[in-house]
């Protein structure tokens, strides 16, 4: 088993081990906590994949803005003095559900002959990625810049402190 | 020196990816706290993005089309967990009462 096997299946366990505490835990903050582990271990995912913008861009956008924008949205709730709310009552049927998907995609993967070699692995380097992302994607790009700004106003407009006509 | 990618066959991210997007589901099929659906929306979303980035990296060497992706579906994501939790400020300002709780927000209009 070489090392890069080793990290790979360490971070697989770290993601999905945290994700099923993201799930499960009662507690919505842990659950938060769990989550940026969870992302973490994604973005060792992209390291592996030697993608490191992609990591680089995960650990900033996930583990700093995401995170911190759910934990802040907890706090203004008040989310700690909450009582924890449980699964609903639908949970035996939610798992069944997400195992009969669980099951159905991983034996689609194990019945597709995939690639065997990568062939020409080129590294890509944050260079290229910049190019191509201003010169072929450039439309997207604005379009994302939109979203986002919309997204920016929308966050302000809905939670600004008007008061509801009544 | 190999690099990690020609080590590790690319089934085991699609694997790791579907069990994170399986458990994605359970999150938002199962918890009733509006956060906590959050999260597991996150979480499916970063099992796409993992996806998209393995068949970029493994299958499409030169264009790389799915890092992309990957970018986009991090900025969407960005954006969207920005509205969501702004809708649920607001949900938890008007209903003061409900604890972030879907079940009792079922109503479109109160």
């Amino acid at each position: 088993m070489t090392v890069a096997e080793v990290v790979f299946y360490l971070l697989a366990l770290l993601s999905v081990i945290a994700a099923v505490g993201v799930v499960t835990v009662p507690n919505v903050v842990h659950a938060a906590l769990f989550l940026i582990l969870s992302l973490l271990g994604v973005a060792g995912f992209y390291i592996l994949l030697s993608s490191e913008f992609l990591a680089l861009v995960q650990v900033l956008i996930y583990g700093g803005a995401v995170a911190t924008i759910i934990l802040f949205g907890l706090m203004l709730t008040g989310g700690r003095d909450l009582p924890a709310v449980g699964p609903g009552a639908q949970w035996p049927l939610a798992l069944l559900v997400s195992g009969a998907l669980v099951v159905l995609l991983l034996t689609a993967v194990l019945n597709t002959t995939w690639p065997r070699d990568a062939g020409e692995m080129t590294l890509i380097s944050i260079n290229t990625l910049g190019s191509v992302l201003f010169r072929e994607w450039l439309l997207p790009f604005e379009l994302a810049s939109l979203v986002l700004l919309v997204a920016l106003i929308g966050a302000v407009v809905i939670s600004s402190q008007e008061e509801r006509e009544s | 020196m190999e690099t990690a990618v020609e080590q590790i066959p690319l089934e085991n991210f699609l694997f790791v990816s579907a069990i994170l997007f399986s458990l994605g589901v359970y999150g938002v099929l199962s918890r009733r706290n509006a956060v906590q659906i959050l999260m597991s929306v996150e979480l499916m979303l970063n099992a796409v993005a993992v996806n998209f980035v393995a068949f970029a990296v493994y299958t499409d060497g030169e264009l790389f089309r799915g890092m992309i992706f990957g970018i986009f579906v991090i900025i969407i994501a960005a954006a969207e967990v920005g509205l969501a939790l702004g809708i649920i400020l607001r949900v938890f300002r008007n209903r003061p009462g409900t604890a972030g709780n879907v079940d009792e927000v079922a109503e479109l209009k109160w």
